[in-house]
């Protein structure tokens, strides 16, 4: 069944590029209806798979010759990463309502888009898995390079560039594990027993692990992320802070980890206490977390403060895939379900919301504009996604990073230490930005009060209101009820540690 | 040799001889008068009618091939005739893009000499001699120079002739050479007896010399680096179909024959089945020699993915770019040819040999699902050009501009085909280049081939850039004039058909790769 989430969004999105130009109505009604229906399918999934293990919706041998299957199947992780999809697709058409340059072909590669992440979240073939993601590729570029802001080509380009180069990294991987499993099937479940030698791990595994992982922003092949989150029209960059840079994230940890597990051993050879890839990347995290955050603090634009965000938020996610444990990993999982859904929030509100009312993202500017009197609505939305992306307990946030905190303090104590640095700075950045363009109490000057008045900003629209509510809520439900969530994620995370049975 | 057998195994060529004679009687004799939009449609369809007689005639054919004495001259079946299918389908594709060319009011004589030079390209598909395979390598060159050559009106194209044609003879003169060496090694013009000389008296110095000479020469045909130097410049003036021709079908028949000199001079056919002593003696010798190929083979294709893809990287003729991806798009394919056993069962002789028949045809196969696809794509992006070109009086890449307003079918269609050419899955390209890899490293992991597999995937990964920047003209950028271009109905149906081709091979490839599996034997 969750198979047609796919099936639906390609599609929809051929259906989109057939539709006339001059009805941008209608391809935005389509569009909606199409991402609500895999909305709806994700969450009957989601609702159908719980308390079930990993259940194949459909296995067929797509090259013989070459034993690749057409396998897709869902278990815990997938059907959270498919819900958090869902989600993301819904909102950012919501959010792209106002889009009035080639309308129907936005929403026919926004399709696309989404239709490859679904297939990536459902793959469970190494090789399907990675045509979807390359899928993704192509309409990323385009979505950002058409309809994007701020050097949005330069951002474009670099955001394929940078994929391509980190996709060829793991085909690279994924031809050499073909090539020397011999069990002539790529299924992800065959090749988990195909018993790879250790020596074979050990340089595969980074390989495969980096080229996942510059999707996932890891430092310091994360900066693609803050020059493309800022160069894309609002949609697309909550869809890439929200399920692309879970993509990796996703490879990472189902093609990196769950293939090659011996990956992490220690080398045997430890030179000042980095003895593993595992040290190696837990480190690479941590500095993302604490750089990212770092940075953030100290940017003038208001769409960077975020997009460097992200790149601490991703951080976390990657800190507790190196865990190795069940506790830090399922937070891992749940980071990549929480920072999708607050990353995206806060990009409509900065993106959407704010600057498409006031053509400025420069906190100097906003600073004069006293928003929190004159759009009481993105303030406060913006005040409940700050306070749940700094982690604030009853939303998402806190669970996630807490659990990946607890995950790091079983391995490295130090590991946690560092990362909580980049937590109060993650308050700091919140905090300025949140004070710099709502709350501050700069004085205005009569000119700026008389141009207030004449030219009020427009009002808040049904499809801000929706989106804002459906993301708070999501939120807050994963934050109030987190019991529910973990009972999802954590058997798969289990079955994908104890290796082979993933 | 009795002449009906003659008769029966160049049935193909005869079928495209007699269509050129056709095309030549009909367009001269009853169509002078008429206008040349009418003589180009009819001298097409009868070329491409042609073409379909050819295919029929391939795929009639059964037995052994033609035998002179003992000695096999002209193979069918197998390699041979996925070549030969390929290469007639993909004339037939180039002969439909001229009917809407402007550039000659002779179509007939166009067709003529477009069907002549195919039925080269058979004839080195098939054959096992090497003077057969100089006569049909000749017939195509000289066949490609005239076609290069056919805007009689325009001066670059009588440029790019020249340059083809000086470049092409010293190729030749350097194939020549090559020969002339196996023919002194071994007494004989005829593959299977040069691979017997060569195994039972070990590899020689001298060897490696013709090796060097017939790459050389061969590399030309292929345009792999540092023989390559025709190819922008012939790609740029030659008449778009005459382009696409060269690009395509010229391309399948050069990789054919080389894959025929690499497989059967060296690959130890039926006859190690005499006394153990002598085949282990055999079975070693040939793997040397099969070394000294591999080795130059290697180092032109590394050089040629290099080349090709960086030199493409600054180009701003659409028409140059195509020509330095299809140097990169040469080194991609020789590494398939030249890993195909390089480094499988070093040591032992009869590890050699037993690893060596299947991994080899696995290898051939994807050698020629990979410039079949690529042969197809290329067509479509030349098809694409010529329109563009048309309407805008230039191939520079700013020409593509705002191609998704003028015309979003075109559009539509250069993307597919790019994003093919890159490797982009579910796009064919993807599927051959990983096809090829796959089959590389299935053949010898060793850590040569896996470092030039990794250099090869590194290199398409730059490649990317490059077909983005066309596509970035066609659908980001905006456009400087926005007035409607219009494709003809025919080259569009052609155009679109070839994008729909490579976009559904490319989501079901098992479909090429069993027919393809389906011309060699089952083991």
């Amino acid at each position: 069944m969750l198979a047609w989430s796919i099936y639906l969004s390609f599609a929809g999105a051929l259906l989109l590029a057939l539709v006339p130009k001059d009805k941008p109505a209608l391809a935005r009604w389509l569009a909606l209806a199409v991402a609500v229906a895999g909305l709806a399918l994700s969450v009957a999934g989601f609702i159908a798979g719980m308390g079930q293990g990993r259940m194949i919706i459909v296995d067929l041998l797509w090259v013989p010759s070459m034993g690749i299957h057409y396998l897709l199947a869902d278990d815990g992780i997938s059907r959270v990463l498919v819900l958090l999809t869902g989600l993301a697709a819904v909102a950012g058409i919501l959010f792209s309502w106002d889009i009035e340059h080639r309308t129907n072909e936005f929403f026919a590669f926004f399709l696309a888009l989404i239709g490859g992440v679904y297939g990536v979240f459902l793959s469970f073939d190494l090789f399907l898995l990675f045509v979807f993601y390359e899928i993704a590729i192509v309409p990323k570029y385009f979505l950002i390079a058409i309809w994007g802001s701020t050097r949005r080509e330069y951002a474009a380009m670099k955001l394929a560039l940078y994929s391509f180069v980190g996709s060829a990294m793991v085909l690279i991987g994924l031809l050499a594990a073909y090539a020397t499993s011999g069990s002539h099937s790529t299924s992800l479940i065959d090749l988990g027993h195909a018993n790879f030698s250790v020596g074979f791990q050990m340089w595969c595994f980074p390989l495969v692990f980096i080229g996942f992982a510059i999707l996932a922003g890891m430092w310091p092949f994360h900066t693609w992320a803050p020059t493309g989150h800022v160069a894309a029209p609002t949609a697309a960059s909550m869809l890439l802070a929200g399920v692309v840079m879970k993509l990796g994230a996703y490879g990472c940890l189902r093609a990196g980890i769950g293939l090659f597990p011996h990956g992490l051993d220690p080398w045997g050879v430890s030179f000042l206490g980095v003895g593993s890839w595992r040290d190696v990347f837990a480190i690479l995290a941590i500095l993302g977390i604490v750089y990212g955050a770092l940075v953030a603090l100290a940017q003038t634009d208001f769409k960077f403060v975020i997009g460097y965000s992200s790149v601490s938020h991703m951080g976390f996610v990657l800190l507790g895939l190196m865990t190795l444990n069940q506790i830090g990993m399922t937070g891992a999982v749940m980071q990549m379900f929480s920072h999708g859904i607050l990353a995206g929030l806060l990009f409509a509100i900065v993106g959407r919301i704010v600057y498409a009312r006031t053509h400025t993202r420069q906190l100097a500017d906003l600073e004069q504009l006293h928003l929190s009197k004159r759009l009481p609505f993105a303030a406060w939305a913006f005040v409940i996604a700050g306070m749940a992306s700094m982690g604030l307990p009853g939303f998402s946030g806190f669970v996630a990073e807490l659990q990946v905190l607890v995950g790091a303090w079983m391995v490295k104590p130090w590991w946690v230490a560092a990362a909580g640095v980049g937590i109060v700075v993650g308050v700091a950045y919140t905090w300025r930005a949140m004070q710099k363009a709502f709350f501050s109490d700069a004085p205005s000057t009569p000119h700026q009060l008389e141009q207030d008045q004449e030219h009020p900003l427009a009002a808040i629209t049904w499809p801000e209101v929706t989106g804002v509510a459906l993301w708070g809520g999501a939120s807050l439900w994963v934050g109030r009820s987190p019991r529910s969530r973990l009972a999802t994620i954590e058997p798969a995370v289990q079955a994908l540690l104890a290796g082979g049975g993933q | 040799m009795n002449f009906s057998e003659l008769f029966r195994v160049t049935l193909p060529e005869t079928m495209l001889e007699l269509a050129a004679l056709l095309v030549l009687v009909v367009d001269l004799g009853l169509l002078q008068k008429t206008s040349a939009k009418l003589r180009a449609t009819v001298a097409a369809l009868v070329g491409a009618a042609g073409c379909c007689a050819a295919l029929w005639a391939v795929s009639i054919q059964a037995g052994s091939g033609l035998h002179v004495g003992q000695n096999l001259v002209l193979a069918n079946g197998g390699s041979a005739a996925i070549a030969q299918i390929g290469i007639l389908v993909l004339t037939a594709l180039t002969l439909l893009l001229l009917i809407d060319s402007v550039f000659t009011r002779h179509a007939g004589e166009y067709v003529a000499v477009v069907l002549m030079t195919a039925s080269g390209g058979l004839i080195i598909s098939a054959a096992q001699d090497l003077l057969v395979i100089f006569v049909g390598l000749e017939l195509l060159s000289l066949g490609l120079y005239i076609l290069t050559a056919f805007a009689k009106s325009s001066a670059k194209s009588a440029e790019a002739a020249v340059k083809y044609y000086l470049f092409g003879g010293m190729s030749a003169a350097f194939l020549l050479f090559g020969f002339s060496y196996f023919y002194g090694l071994s007494g004989s013009t005829n593959l299977l007896e040069i691979q017997r000389a060569i195994a039972t008296s070990g590899p020689s110095p001298l060897l490696f010399i013709a090796w060097i000479l017939v790459v050389a020469g061969l590399g030309f045909k292929v345009a792999a680096f540092p023989f390559h130097l025709w190819a922008p410049d012939t790609y740029e003036g030659a008449p778009a179909p005459a382009a696409a021709f060269i690009a395509s079908v010229s391309k399948v028949a050069s990789f054919a024959l080389l894959l025929t000199l690499s497989v059967n001079l060296l690959m130890p056919g039926g006859l190690i089945e005499s006394d153990k002593a002598s085949a282990e003696e055999f079975l070693r010798n040939s793997y040397h020699a099969w070394h000294s190929l591999a080795l130059i083979l290697l180092v032109v294709a590394a050089a040629s993915m290099i080349a090709g893809n960086l030199a493409a990287l600054v180009q701003v003729s659409v028409r140059r770019l195509l020509a330095y991806s299809a140097i990169a798009h040469a080194g991609y394919i020789l590494l398939g040819i030249g890993t195909q056993q390089a480094f499988t069962g070093q040591g032992s002789p009869f590890a050699f040999y037993l690893t060596t028949t299947g991994p080899a045809l696995r290898s051939a196969e994807a050698v020629l699902y990979y410039v079949l696809t690529y042969g197809l794509t290329t067509i479509g992006a030349f098809g694409v050009v010529s329109i563009v070109e048309h309407a805008t009086g230039s191939d520079r890449i700013d020409s593509f501009l705002g191609l998704h307003k003028r015309n979003p079918l075109l559009a539509a269609v250069l993307l597919i085909l790019f994003l093919s050419l890159a490797g982009i899955p579910p796009l064919i390209g993807f599927w051959a280049k990983f096809n090829l890899f796959a089959a590389v490293l299935g053949v010898s992991a060793g850590t040569i081939p896996f470092a030039l597999v990794a250099l090869a995937v590194a290199m398409s990964a730059v490649s990317l850039y490059y077909y983005l920047q066309v596509l970035k003209r066609a659908y980001v950028m905006p456009a400087i004039d926005e007035t409607p271009i219009k494709g003809s109905p025919v080259t569009m149906a052609v155009l679109v058909a070839i994008a729909a081709t490579v976009l559904l091979l490319g989501c079901f490839p098992a479909l090429l790769q069993n027919w393809i599996a389906s011309f060699y034997p089952a083991f």
